[in-house]
C-alpha cells in the first residue's frame, strides 16, 4: 500500500441527539500511515466524530448521514456482523479515560488477548505469548508477571500503554485514539504519544487523533482538520497550517496561544482572545463563526460556507479567505 | 427556605409538581388514600363487631348481596372484616415504623454525631440487631410478652430500627462536617439543638423514602404473626384472616385470597409512593 | 485468590463476628430472664409436685437461687460446652433437637435462594437490556407485585392452584413417607416436596435481586470499559457476560448474603404451611408450648447461621472483585 493511498474517506457525516444535530455533514480524508490530528475545542463535536466512524456512539446518539468509506466499503450501512469483524482488527480505538476504560475484574493480558482471539486463529498459548510481545513492546516492564494483574495494578499512564497495545495488537490499518494523553501527567502525554508513534512507523498505521491541544498537533500530526460548532473550519499539513492558518477561527487559536517566540508572553502582551462564545453558532443560519468573526461579508451570513482548496492540500470554509487565494 | 446553607431543598412549590408529576407516586398515593379511607370510615360501612356471627357460613362472594364478599366458616362477615382488618394493619403497621425510626433516628444521630467510642458501642448495637433474623426476634419478644397490639407494636420497632439508625447515622457523619454546622458552632448552639435544627432536616430525604418502606415491612410482618396466631386476639387483622381461612383452603380458598390481596394492595401502594419518592428526593438514584 | 487475601478477610470477619455473637448471647440471657412466671413454676407443673421444698430443690438444681452474674456466667459455661439446656416439653437436650432440624431448614433457604438469584438475575438482566420499553415497564410492574406480596400467601394460593385444583405438586411435608425409595426416584421426591415452599419463600427476594441486578446492569452498561469491549468487535452477547453481567453481579451477590436473616424468618411462616421439618415449625411449637429455651436456642443458633453466611458473603466478595485488598 503506498503511502499516499487515501484511507478512510469521510462525506457529509452528519451526527445527533434524538431532535438535535450536532456534527454537521463534515467530511475530511486520512491518508494512510499518517497522522491526522482532529482540532476543536470542548463541544465542537470530534469525539462524537470519532465514535461515530466505528458505530459506538452513546445511547440516544445516531448517525443522520453522509458515508464514512474504509477500503471500499461504508462503515456507516455496513451490517454490524462486518462491522464487528473489523473493529478491534482493521480499525481500532483508543479511549481518553484509561482508569475507566479497562474492565477491572479481568487481568491486563486477558482483555489484550480477548482481541487476538476475537479476530486471529491462534491458540490460547500463542495469543498469550503474543501479547507478552505486545507488552514488552509498549514498554511496560515484566510482562509476565504484569500481565496477570489488573488495571487497579496499574498507573495511568501503564494503563494507557496497555490500551495501545489492545489496540495494536492486530495490527489494524487505522487506529482512532481519542484524546488518549488528556487524562495523564505532562510528563507522561509525551512517552504515550511518542509510543504511539513509533508503533504507526513500525506497523504502517494511520492514526487519527483527536485532541484539543496545539502543541500535540503540532509534535505528532502530519495534517490537521479543525472543527468549530460541528463543522470542519480548516484541513491542512501541519507544516502550512502553524506558519499561516487561514480560517479566521483558526487564526485566533493560534493567536489565543503563547508561543515560542519572545513576542508572545504574558509580561509583554494580553494573550488575544476570540470575543464571544461557541453558543452563539446554535442560532446561526450562515457560517457559525459569523458572530465572532472579524472578516465577514453578507455571503457569510446566509449559508455555511463550503469547504474549497485555497493551496495545494489545503482546504477552508471561508469565502472570505477563498477568494483571496 | 430551611435556615441552613445546604441547599439541599428545593422550594416547596416545585416539590409539590414534582410529586403529581410522578407517576409511581401518584398511583400509590391513590391506592393508599383509598385503604385509609376504608379503615377511617369500618365503623359506618359495618357498624358492630366484625367478630360478630351475622352470617350463614360459608358464603362464597356474590352468594349473598348483604355480604358480597362472602363469610367465613362462623358466619362472619368477610367485608367487615378487611375493613377492620384496614384499621388494625395500618394502625400497627404506623406506629411500629414510627417507633423504629423513633428509636433509629436517636441512636444514628447520637452515634453519627459524636463520633468516638460512643459511636463504636451503638454501631456494634446496631450490628448485633442487624444479626439477629427481624422475625424470629418479634416472635421472642410477643412470645414472652403477651399478644397484644402494644406488644406487637414495641416489638416490631425493636427489631427494625437498624436500618434506620445506619441511614441516619451515614448522614450525620457526611453532615457534621458540613460548614453550617460549624458556623452554628460557632454561635455557640448546644449540641442537642444543633441536631435537632440543623443537622436533622438535612438529614431527612433518605429517612423519608425509607418510613413508607418500613410502614409496608411492618404491615407484613404484623400479618405473619397474626396468621401465625401470635396476633392480638381481640382483633380481627388480615393476618388472622388468612389464617383463620387456612383449614378451609381447599373449599373456600376466597377467605385466603381476599385478605392476602388486601395486604397485597395495600403493601404494594406503600412500595409505590416509596419508589416515587425516591425517584424525587434522590436525582442520584439509577433510574431510567 | 490467594491464601493471604481470605486469611485476612477471615481475620477481620472473626474480629467483628465475635462481640457480636456474644452480644447476642448476652440479649438472649436477657431475653430468658425476661420470662414470665419462673421456669421453675414450668418443671415443677411439670414433675407433678409443686410444693415448697420441691421448687427450692428445683431452683437450687438449675442454680436459680444464684445472682444475675452468677446465672449469666453459668449460662455461658453451659453454651461454651454447647449446652442449651434442655427442652422444657420434651425433657431432650435443645441442642440436639435444633440440630436435628436445621439441616431441612438450610436445605428449605438454599433453594429458595438459588432460585430466587437465578430468576431475580434473568428478570434484572432482560429488565435492563430493555431499559425504558415495555418487557421493562411490564417486569418492573411484576416485581413489585412479588415485593409486595406476602410469601405465605403466595404459598397458600400456590398450594390451591397445584396442589388442590392441578394435582401437581404436594402440598405438605418433605418427602413421601413409607416409599422407600432411592437413587433418583428419591431425589426425584424430595424435589418435588421441595418445589412450592421454595417457591413460596423466594418471591420477595426474586423481586429483590431483580431490582439490584437491572440498577447495577444499568450502571455498569454506562461505563467506558464496555464501549472498549465493543470497539474490540466481541459479540453483544458476550460483552454481556463477561464484561456487564460480570462486574454487575458484584453488588448483587454480596447483597444476596445479607439477607440470610430474612430468609430464615420466611422459613418460619412457610414451614408452618408446609408441613415442612425445619426449626421454623420447631420455633412455633416451641411457641405454643412456652418452650423457651428451644425458643431462644433458635434465635442463638439462626444468629449464628447470619454471622456465618456473612462471614462466606465476604470472602465471596473478595473472591469476585480483585480490588478489594485485604488490609
Amino acid at each position: 500500500m503506498s503511502e499516499n493511498e487515501t484511507l478512510l474517506q469521510v462525506r457529509d457525516l452528519a451526527v445527533g441527539f434524538g431532535k438535535t444535530e450536532v456534527v454537521h455533514g463534515i467530511s475530511f480524508d486520512v491518508a494512510a500511515g499518517e497522522t491526522m490530528a482532529l482540532v476543536g475545542e470542548s463541544g465542537c463535536g470530534k469525539s462524537l466524530t470519532a465514535l461515530a466512524l466505528m458505530r459506538l456512539l452513546p445511547r440516544g446518539a445516531s448517525i443522520r448521514g453522509g458515508r464514512v468509506l474504509f477500503g471500499g466499503r461504508d462503515l456507516a450501512a455496513l451490517p454490524e456482523r462486518a462491522l464487528r469483524d473489523l473493529r478491534g482488527n482493521e480499525v481500532s480505538l483508543i479511549l481518553q479515560e484509561p482508569m475507566t476504560s479497562l474492565n477491572p475484574v479481568l487481568p491486563i493480558g486477558r482483555q489484550i488477548a480477548e482481541v487476538l482471539l476475537r479476530h486471529k486463529p491462534m491458540s490460547r498459548k500463542q495469543a498469550w505469548q503474543r501479547v507478552l510481545e505486545l507488552l514488552a513492546l509498549v514498554g511496560i516492564p515484566e510482562p509476565q508477571r504484569r500481565a496477570r494483574e489488573f488495571p487497579h495494578n496499574f498507573s495511568g499512564g501503564m494503563r494507557q500503554r496497555a490500551m495501545i497495545a489492545m489496540a495494536v495488537a492486530c495490527e489494524p490499518r487505522l487506529v482512532i485514539a481519542d484524546e488518549p494523553t488528556t487524562a495523564l501527567d505532562v510528563t507522561i502525554q509525551a512517552q504515550v504519544l511518542d509510543l504511539l508513534d513509533d508503533l504507526r512507523k513500525t506497523l504502517s498505521m494511520a492514526v487519527l487523533l483527536i485532541t484539543h491541544d496545539l502543541g500535540v498537533v503540532a509534535q505528532w500530526a502530519d495534517r490537521v482538520t479543525v472543527m468549530y460548532a460541528g463543522r470542519v473550519a480548516e484541513e491542512a499539513p501541519v507544516g502550512p497550517f502553524f506558519q499561516a492558518p487561514r480560517h479566521p477561527y483558526a487564526r485566533g487559536l493560534l493567536g489565543a496561544s503563547v508561543g515560542e517566540s519572545g513576542d508572545a508572553h504574558y509580561t509583554t502582551r494580553r494573550l488575544a482572545e476570540i470575543p464571544g462564545s461557541v453558543a452563539s453558532a446554535a442560532a446561526e443560519p450562515g457560517c457559525p463563526f459569523a458572530p465572532r468573526c472579524p472578516e465577514t461579508i453578507p455571503a457569510c451570513r446566509v449559508r455555511p460556507p463550503s469547504l474549497e482548496a485555497v493551496a495545494a492540500a489545503h482546504r477552508v470554509a471561508c469565502p472570505v479567505e477563498v477568494a483571496k487565494r | 427556605m430551611t435556615a441552613s446553607a445546604t441547599g439541599s431543598a428545593p422550594p416547596p412549590g416545585r416539590l409539590l409538581r414534582a410529586f403529581a408529576r410522578n407517576p409511581s407516586f401518584v398511583a400509590g398515593s391513590l391506592i393508599l388514600l383509598a385503604v385509609v379511607a376504608v379503615a377511617l370510615l369500618a365503623p359506618w360501612l359495618f357498624p358492630g363487631d366484625p367478630q360478630d356471627m351475622v352470617a350463614a357460613p360459608t358464603l362464597w362472594p356474590g352468594q349473598d348481596p348483604e355480604f358480597w364478599l362472602g363469610s367465613d366458616s362462623l358466619g362472619r362477615d368477610v367485608a367487615a372484616g378487611l375493613a377492620y382488618g384496614a384499621r388494625v394493619s395500618l394502625a400497627v403497621g404506623v406506629t411500629a415504623a414510627a417507633l423504629g425510626l423513633l428509636i433509629g433516628a436517636v441512636v444514628g444521630a447520637v452515634g453519627g454525631y459524636f463520633g468516638g467510642r460512643t459511636d463504636l458501642v451503638l454501631v456494634r448495637l446496631t450490628e448485633l440487631f442487624q444479626t439477629i433474623p427481624t422475625f424470629i426476634l418479634v416472635i421472642v419478644i410477643v412470645a414472652i410478652g403477651q399478644p397484644s397490639a402494644p406488644v406487637i407494636v414495641a416489638a416490631i420497632g425493636i427489631a427494625s430500627w437498624p436500618t434506620v439508625a445506619r441511614l441516619v447515622r451515614a448522614q450525620f457523619r457526611s453532615l457534621r462536617e458540613a460548614d453550617f454546622v460549624m458556623a452554628a458552632r460557632s454561635l455557640g448552639y448546644s449540641d442537642l439543638r444543633i441536631i435537632a435544627q440543623e443537622i436533622l432536616p438535612n438529614a431527612l430525604p433518605p429517612v423519608v423514602v425509607t418510613t413508607s418502606v418500613m410502614v409496608a415491612n411492618a404491615i407484613l410482618t404484623e400479618a405473619g404473626l397474626s396468621f401465625l396466631g401470635m396476633g392480638d386476639p381481640n382483633l380481627v387483622s388480615w393476618g388472622s384472616m388468612i389464617g383463620d381461612g387456612g383449614p378451609m383452603l381447599r373449599t373456600a380458598w376466597f377467605l385466603t385470597a381476599l385478605p392476602g390481596a388486601a395486604i397485597a394492595v395495600t403493601v404494594l401502594s406503600l412500595n409505590l409512593v416509596g419508589d416515587g419518592l425516591n425517584d424525587i428526593l434522590n436525582p442520584r438514584s439509577l433510574q431510567q | 485468590m490467594s491464601l493471604s487475601r481470605s486469611a485476612v478477610a477471615l481475620r477481620r470477619t472473626a474480629a467483628q463476628a465475635i462481640p457480636t455473637m456474644l452480644g447476642i448471647v448476652v440479649l438472649c440471657f436477657l431475653l430468658l430472664q425476661l420470662v414470665p412466671g419462673d421456669a421453675v413454676d414450668v418443671l415443677a407443673g411439670q414433675a407433678g409436685s409443686a410444693t415448697a421444698e420441691t421448687m427450692e430443690a428445683i431452683r437450687r438444681q438449675f442454680g436459680l437461687d444464684q445472682g444475675l452474674g452468677a446465672r449469666l456466667w453459668n449460662y455461658l459455661t453451659h453454651l461454651a460446652r454447647l449446652d442449651l439446656g434442655n427442652s422444657v416439653r420434651f425433657g431432650t437436650p435443645v441442642t440436639e433437637l435444633v440440630l436435628d432440624r436445621l439441616p431441612a431448614t438450610l436445605l428449605l433457604m438454599l433453594s429458595a435462594l438459588g432460585f430466587a438469584l437465578v430468576a431475580g438475575i434473568v428478570a434484572g438482566w432482560v429488565m435492563a437490556v430493555y431499559a425504558g420499553r415495555w418487557p421493562d415497564r411490564i417486569l418492573q410492574v411484576v416485581v413489585l407485585l412479588f415485593y409486595s406480596t406476602p410469601g405465605f400467601w403466595v404459598g397458600l394460593m400456590a398450594i390451591v392452584l397445584f396442589s388442590v385444583k392441578l394435582g401437581w405438586l404436594p402440598s405438605s411435608g418433605s418427602a413421601t413417607i413409607g416409599a422407600a425409595l432411592t437413587g433418583m426416584e428419591y431425589l426425584a421426591d424430595r424435589a418435588r416436596y421441595l418445589v412450592l415452599p421454595s417457591l413460596a419463600l423466594s418471591t420477595f427476594f426474586i423481586a429483590i435481586y431483580a431490582r439490584l441486578t437491572r440498577a447495577s446492569m444499568l450502571e455498569v452498561t454506562g461505563q467506558d470499559f464496555i464501549r472498549t469491549a465493543a470497539a474490540k468487535g466481541l459479540h453483544p452477547f458476550q460483552i454481556q457476560l463477561r464484561h456487564a453481567l460480570r462486574n454487575a453481579l458484584i453488588p448483587v451477590t454480596t447483597m444476596a448474603g445479607l439477607h440470610l436473616g430474612n430468609l430464615l424468618g420466611g422459613a418460619v411462616v412457610v414451614e408452618t404451611i408446609f408441613g415442612w421439618p425445619g426449626m421454623g415449625r420447631l420455633a412455633l411449637d416451641a411457641v405454643v408450648g412456652r418452650d423457651f429455651n428451644v425458643l431462644l436456642g433458635i434465635l442463638l443458633l439462626s444468629s449464628l447461621v447470619v454471622i456465618v453466611s456473612n462471614a462466606l458473603v465476604d470472602q465471596l466478595h473478595a473472591w469476585l472483585d480483585p480490588r478489594i485488598e485485604g488490609h
